[in-house]
């Protein structure tokens, strides 16, 4: 064990990419999933451990290859990426045993090793994003889980998903650079690439050379906001996840848009820190602005949205918007609430999009209209859908409403009362699209076309009723998700205000 | 383990018991008999656990029990206080004459979907029990939420379109304003008091001006729109749609209850009576109630189908607590208290009634009852002492309720709130006499035919019936809880 533990920063991206090669050579769909399988249960095994050591013993710092900072690569785990590895990684895992089924009737069977196998490189990508401490290395990071995830979407059922594959490796392409450029700007300031080094010679280099600084902002908040989708660069988002394997949906919704978000996080809050983002810079009330304009416009596309699976994505990048307005607040209650909703949205929205590939894999369709009486045929997976439908709405009980309290509270707290009637009103639009289909799915007769449906088999059943079960209890116990959010939110604002 | 001990652990079984119930019901789909008898022992023990709490809250205790401190200032919590008490005790002993009226009436009327009929009534009177006992306001928020989405499908009962429609009104009106205004309220007095406990004397004195407090108060009003206040009362009239002891026991007693509950608890436990009085914020509040309770009694007055005039009679009726509390006179609020129990076994009486003649005759609408009372003598007797009590005259327990909030009314010369109580009682009389006129009194014009309702239906809306007299002779129990709510 001793041998082990001091290299588990490394391992938790070094696994999942071998497992990635090993999946390519397997060619084989059952023995690619059984490892993707084995990889995937694995990863919130290390990630606990990172997150337990950071707990005990405060943030750790791994040399990658024994080079010591600035220098070489550094991997850097405090509580908030401790957090965010956590996530993905447990997410991941709750999430495979529903690929079995829904890959299979998804996706050709020459095709189904190749898509374990970009899974994995997808997983290794986004871990690698979450737990480097180094701001070239997360663009290598970015790219590897951005390419793997376009072929992911492309591997859609229909042609549809090529095109809306396309269009998000466009975006994303532009949304990368966008970053390069950012991060080139800071090294050409600061020397160095560790983010750790430069937030400390960005200080000085304020001095000398603002404007440049503000440049570098400027394109590392255009090329993350991209990739986070945050509005209006969202437009990538509906088309990918409507068109995506269903299961694909549910990985990139829970984990990608929330890497990209923590990787925002770092940059405002640890990098440029709250002095020059928020005190000097208008990023607050830019970020806002945008927070709102998801929040409301994102909301109301998603109420008029007939596939469900849109629809929900709609609802995604409305729920984006909550997080980055808590990131806008800058406060304690509110970044606290940012980051909850992270973690808490992650989990509903993956029980959503859970749910719906199950009716998916059962009905064959996930268009509203053809949905009449579905409940009745699915009863467990659709009531797991309202739970988490509930969850959007953010009524008390379910681990929305404590995201939305947290931000309502950082709202007041800078005195703008106006944005609690955002958050509300918000609310109020997700409570018509969510009871739209609940009443559908509930209360019309069934149709033919779905007479035969039925709950799905309990390897797409279980993974369903975790997350729903997970939404309910961080509705009510707390301690490990507001808990952890509310420390990293003190460790970013430390002392700073 | 001592008394209080014990007392504190019943609290959250109160609570607990319902859900249980609703978890067993399922398992006993495939035998009606045997489900509809765990309706009636989770009802009974329930009405047991309850009344296990009342000597120990009569004596002076106040048994809680805490169970999870959910975020800093929001705890799941439960407190038993006097008003919680009384609501309880109505709730959950109404469940029991409600479940055997169920049988009657989901059996005769050959109600599809009965398994989940009962499940969502189960889990509708544990959602009660929270809002009774709920020590904060977000363990009362999170019960009153659940009471919405449990009895939503209740409403939708029928799955027909009026039953969706009507059900669409009902949820996105009680969550919507809930969310858009009750919530906003709570999290503005945690911000300003630093606490969400229901406390004697509340918790906002001298914590913000009359404007903050009027504001304050107008987002809990509005915000609980289970208290029906105009202009947030359509909900209940779509409501009706639902099978009759929906409307009886959810949409006559716990969750419009639930709504003025709320109302009467913050109101006292919140704000406080003498901070509101002292800054004057009783004028709009009694004007709201006042138009309310005129305006639905003038809309009742007009509606042929009797379960809509009910209804509308239960939107005048919720003002008055409402009027009661605006008054903000310790008596008044006794009375608001008492009204509170008195409409609420009068109006199950006359929704049973309803639903009665519903399944014996099928019939729907005031202008075909011409005669009725002859044949169902005991339905229509129930109907008549309902009536009465929803006029307020003895001996009825209407009388009491009133006689309070006018000797309030009159005490601190509120001359407009004395005008509409009494302006009213004209109106319910006029709404209310005409039916019973009829029943008796007009020939039947489609002969003498059918006869009372299934036994379970007559013995239930007979029980609620005595109980409205009984209560009038009897009156020592609600209002020594009523005293007790507000210190005396």
């Amino acid at each position: 064990m001793t041998t082990v533990l001091p290299h588990l920063p490394a391992l938790q991206v070094v696994i999942p990419l071998l497992g990635a090669v090993l999946c390519a050579l397997l060619r084989r769909p059952a023995p690619a999933f059984g490892l993707a399988l084995a990889v995937s249960w694995l990863m919130p095994v290390i990630a606990a451990a990172l997150l337990w050591q950071v707990i005990q013993g405060g943030p750790i710092s791994y040399h990658m290859g024994g080079w010591a900072p600035p220098w070489g690569i550094e991997y850097r785990v405090d509580l908030l990426n401790g957090f965010v590895l956590l996530l993905v990684a447990a997410v991941g895992a709750a999430i495979m045993p529903f690929a079995w089924h829904s890959v299979g009737f998804e996706i050709d069977e020459g095709r189904r090793a190749w898509f374990y196998c970009m899974y994995l490189l997808c997983l290794a990508g986004l871990l690698g994003i979450a737990i480097t401490g180094d701001a070239f290395n997360a663009f290598v990071f970015l790219e590897i889980s951005s390419l793997s995830s376009y072929v992911l979407i492309a591997l859609g059922r229909d042609r549809r998903a090529l095109l809306a594959s396309f269009q998000y490796l466009v975006m994303g392409t532009i949304g990368a650079t966008f970053y390069v450029i950012g991060v080139g700007f800071l090294y050409l300031l600061t020397g160095s690439l560790n983010m750790v080094d430069i937030a400390q010679r960005l200080g000085p280099a304020w001095a000398e050379h603002p404007r440049a600084i503000v440049a570098a902002l400027a394109f590392v908040s255009a090329g993350v906001g991209l990739k986070l989708a945050l509005f209006p660069l969202h437009v990538w988002l509906p088309n990918a996840y409507a068109h995506a394997p269903s299961w694909v949906t549910v990985f990139l919704s829970a984990t990608a848009t929330k890497v990209a978000i923590y990787l925002l996080i770092r940059f405002y809050f640890s990098i440029f820190g709250v002095a020059i983002a928020f005190d000097t810079l208008p990023i607050a009330q830019i970020v806002i602005a945008l927070s709102i304009a998801a929040m409301v416009i994102a909301s109301l596309i998603a109420v008029f949205e007939s596939d469900v699976k849109r629809m929900l994505a709609y609802s995604s990048v409305a729920q984006i918007g909550y997080i980055t307005l808590g990131i806008g607040l800058a406060n304690q209650a509110g970044l606290t609430g940012g980051l909850v909703h992270v973690f808490n949205h992650a989990v509903m929205k993956a029980a959503l999009f859970l749910a719906i590939g199950a009716v998916f894999y059962r009905a064959g369709t996930v268009n509203l209209a053809e949905l009449s009486g579905i409940g009745r045929k699915m009863p467990v997976t659709l009531a797991v859908f309202t739970i988490a439908g509930f969850g959007l709405v953010g009524t008390p009980g379910t681990a929305g409403f404590i995201s939305k309290w947290y931000l309502a509270l950082g709202a007041l707290d800078q005195g703008w009362w106006v944005l609690v009637l955002v958050i509300v009103g918000s609310s109020l639009i997700a409570m018509v699209y969510v009871g739209r289909v609940l009443e559908i799915a509930w209360l019309r007769e069934p149709t033919p076309a779905i007479a035969r449906a039925s709950d799905p088999p309990l390897p797409m059943l279980l993974p369903i009723l975790l997350l729903g079960a997970a939404t309910i209890y961080f509705g009510i116990d707390t301690q490990w998700s507001a808990g952890i959010a509310e420390a990293s939110a003190q460790a970013l604002l430390g002392g700073l205000r | 383990m001592t008394a209080v001990q014990s007392a504190d652990s019943l609290v959250p079984l109160a609570v607990l018991l319902p859900f249980v119930g609703a978890l067993l019901i399922p398992l006993f789909r495939r035998r009606p008999n045997l489900r509809e008898g765990v309706t009636l022992l989770t009802a009974t023990a329930l009405c047991l656990a309850v009344f296990g709490l009342l000597g120990p809250v009569l004596g002076g205790a106040r048994p809680e029990t805490q169970l999870v401190a959910v975020a800093p200032g929001l705890l799941l919590a439960f407190k038993v206080e006097p008003l919680g008490m009384l609501f309880a005790l109505v709730a959950s002993s109404l469940w029991i004459v409600n479940s055997i009226y169920s049988i009657g009436y989901m059996r005769a009327n050959n109600e599809p979907r009965q398994t989940g009929f009962y499940v969502c009534f189960a889990v509708a009177l544990g959602s009660t029990m929270g809002i009774a006992f709920a020590k904060n306001l977000f363990t009362l928020f999170l019960f009153y939420e659940l009471l919405t989405l449990s009895t939503y499908p209740l409403v939708a009962h029928k799955r027909d379109a009026a039953a969706i429609r009507g059900g669409r009104i009902y949820l996105l009106l009680l969550l919507g304003s809930s969310l858009a205004l009750f919530l906003p309220a709570i999290l503005a007095t945690w911000v300003l008091a630093g606490t969400l406990d229901f406390t004697p004397g509340g918790i906002l004195a001298g914590k913000a001006g009359a404007p903050v407090i009027g504001m304050l108060l107008a987002l809990y009003v509005f915000g609980i729109g289970k208290a029906a206040l105009m202009p947030l009362h359509f909900w209940l009239p779509a409501a009706m749609v639902a099978p009759t002891p929906v409307s009886a026991l959810l949409h006559a007693v716990a969750v419009v209850k639930a709504g003025v509950f709320c109302v009467l608890k913050i109101a006292v436990l919140i704000f406080g009576v003498e901070t509101l009085s002292d800054l004057g914020q009783s004028a709009w509040l009694s004007a709201v109630a006042g138009v309310t309770v005129l305006g639905a009694s003038i809309i009742a007055l007009r509606q042929d189908n009797l379960k809509r005039r009910l209804a509308y009679s239960t939107v005048s009726q919720l003002s008055y607590i409402v009027l009661g509390v605006a008054i903000l006179a310790p008596i008044s609020i006794i009375g608001a208290a008492m009204h509170l129990v008195a409409h609420a076994v009068g109006k199950i009486t006359l929704f049973f009634a309803a639903g009665s003649i519903y399944t014996a005759s099928h019939l729907t609408e005031v202008s075909q009852l011409d005669g009725i009372g002859r044949r169902m003598p005991w339905t229509m007797g129930a109907f008549t002492i309902g009536a009465l009590g929803m006029i307020g005259l003895p001996p009825t327990a209407g009388f009491l309720g009133k006689w309070f909030m006018l000797t309030g009314a009159i005490a601190t010369a509120h001359w407009l709130a004395v005008a509409i109580i009494v302006f009213s009682t004209l109106l319910n009389a006029a709404y209310f006499l005409p039916i019973v006129y009829r029943a008796f009194f007009r020939e039947s014009a489609a002969g003498e035919h059918g006869g009372e309702a299934p036994w379970p239906i007559v013995v239930a809306l007979t029980l609620t019936g005595a109980a409205t007299v009984a209560m009038f002779f009897l009156p020592g129990l609600p209002h020594a809880l009523a005293r007790l709510t507000i210190g005396m």
